[in-house]
């Protein structure tokens, strides 16, 4: 496969590119470097600038509004917007909008009207409610927030735990088990309203990411009615799968774009700094350090668009988006390490981004499957599925 | 097991003093009027000279003399920082008086038990 882009992404990616150097980082300059948020006039400001340039609700279908960019596209934009301090998990500051939750679009007619449509006008902000405290990594087996019927109904009870941004969002969707003797195949999706009684974000989860912060959520006796549905019922864990596969690729991307500035950084770096009379870019030991840095982000560049083009042309991409989401997680990380360890004592400090995303991308070989998962699912398609 | 969710150390004076012993360090603090009553949760970030004793130095020439102040050095001063107000608002109603004059653009909900 060829994966040099053609003229046309190239002007996107040049646009993205002009777009995060001259907007983005002078901005980021002044703001706390924990900081996720632009100051609201900026953001205002910025998001009429993305809309201009015809890329607000990059992965927003066309169907809906979007700007009918095609996901390998989006994996070589996602790269870019993710070239700054906040950039791993809060590219560009939001400002090239998205619906945040890509299971919605799965939403019947009445929830697209109540959740979907606000969602993309930007008046409502979902969560998403997987993760229990007894694991996150196997969905199928750990949920054990239960729904049960009631009164035309249903009544959760439970609690969800690394939950992003439920104490500021109006409505989350959130997985129950509506079967306790199915499996995988007795857990039913639910959107729930904030105001909803029985439905409580009870605490703050502090972690490595110290920009943001997690929640964990208690529902206890909350009733909601059958409209609150998200697809079928017992049929939840599919809309659950289908997200975390997708969700695998424009994970990656953000960690080779986080990888890719470091080196930057790196190589830079290693160019002007002088130790014992001779620059560090003519030492070997950093030389090679430089090399393995060029070999993470290339084959996890190589890996990620491989899974983004299974994916356009509508092929199985499962075991390509693991293998993505696997080098450019591990890759990435060993990439910022290493340009930490060029830049020294500075590389160390709040000054520069480099801690910031050393602490971020730790994270990354954990969220959205950890790397033994990745392996796991990859092990499956070489041994076959008996396996299993 | 879950961190302490309130700021709960003893009050001390206010006063140039007692900040300029504090440490360099990130993290949050709470300024109360001479009641004890919460009026201001603050943070000390990365961009500060000094970290807390800057920011308390800061304070403590701004405020009039009888406020309190408590301080825990934590890194993770921005999420703490949230916390802290969002935790004030469950127990109180409101945000501490002075924070209610500039509230950060999208605070959450909490409901701590």
């Amino acid at each position: 496969m060829d994966f040099e882009p053609s003229a046309e992404q190239q002007m996107l990616i040049d646009q993205v590119r002009r777009y995060v150097r001259e907007e983005i980082i002078p901005l980021e300059a002044k703001l706390d470097p924990d900081a996720a948020e632009l100051d609201p006039a900026d953001q205002a400001r910025l998001v009429e600038k993305t809309k201009a340039m015809g890329l607000y609700g990059i992965d927003i279908p066309k169907e809906f509004g979007g700007p009918d960019i095609d996901i390998v596209t989006r994996v070589l934009l996602a790269i870019e917007m993710a070239q700054h301090r906040a950039g791993l998990y809060v590219p560009c500051y939001g400002t090239f909008g998205g619906a945040g939750l890509a299971q919605i679009f799965e939403a019947n007619e009445d929830q697209k009207e109540r959740y979907l449509y606000p969602t993309l006008r930007g008046e409502k902000k979902p969560f998403f409610g997987l993760t229990e405290p007894s694991g996150g990594s196997d969905p199928a087996r750990a949920i054990q927030t239960r729904a049960e019927r009631k009164d035309n109904g249903w009544v959760l009870n439970g609690a969800k735990i690394f939950i992003s941004g439920a104490d500021r969002a109006q409505y989350g969707i959130v997985f129950a088990r509506t079967d306790a003797s199915k499996g995988r195949a007795g857990i039913t999706c639910f959107i729930i309203d904030a105001g909803t009684p029985g439905f409580h974000v009870r605490r703050v989860v502090h972690t490595l990411r110290s920009s943001s912060y997690a929640t964990e959520l208690e529902f206890k006796d909350c009733w909601v009615s059958d409209h609150q549905i998200l697809g079928e019922v017992n049929k939840g864990f599919a809309v659950a799968n289908d997200r975390l596969t997708r969700q695998r690729i424009p994970y990656a991307a953000g960690c080779i774009g986080v990888a890719i500035a470091a080196h930057e950084m790196a190589v830079e770096w290693a160019k002007m700094r002088s130790t014992f009379g001779e620059k560090l870019a003519n030492r070997q030991a950093i030389q090679w350090m430089l090399v393995d840095n060029e070999i993470d982000i290339r084959t996890a560049r190589h890996f990620t668009l491989e899974a983004a083009e299974k994916a356009r042309r509508g092929l199985p991409f499962r075991t390509e988006a693991a293998i993505a989401k696997l080098t450019a997680s591990e890759g990435g990380g060993r990439v910022v390490d290493r340009a930490m360890q060029i830049h020294g004592g500075m590389g160390m400090t709040k000054d520069l981004p480099l801690e910031r995303w050393y602490r971020e991308m730790r994270i990354r070989r954990v969220g959205e499957g950890p790397s033994e998962v990745q392996r796991m699912v990859i092990a499956r398609e070489i041994l076959g599925s008996n396996l299993r | 097991m879950a961190l302490r969710l309130r700021l709960d150390k003893p009050w001390r004076p206010l006063t140039a003093e007692v900040v300029d012993r504090l440490p360099g360090q990130l993290g949050v603090y709470q300024i109360a009027d001479a009641k004890g009553t919460i009026v201001y949760i603050g943070q000390a970030g990365a961009r500060t000279a000094f970290g807390l004793r800057s920011e308390l130095q800061r304070e403590a020439s701004q405020r009039a003399s009888g406020h309190q102040f408590r301080v825990e050095v934590n890194q993770q001063y921005r999420t703490r920082w949230f916390e802290l107000l969002m935790v004030h608002q469950a127990d109180h109603g409101s945000l501490p008086t002075d924070n209610a004059k500039n509230p950060p653009p999208a605070l959450g909900r909490l409901s701590p038990n």
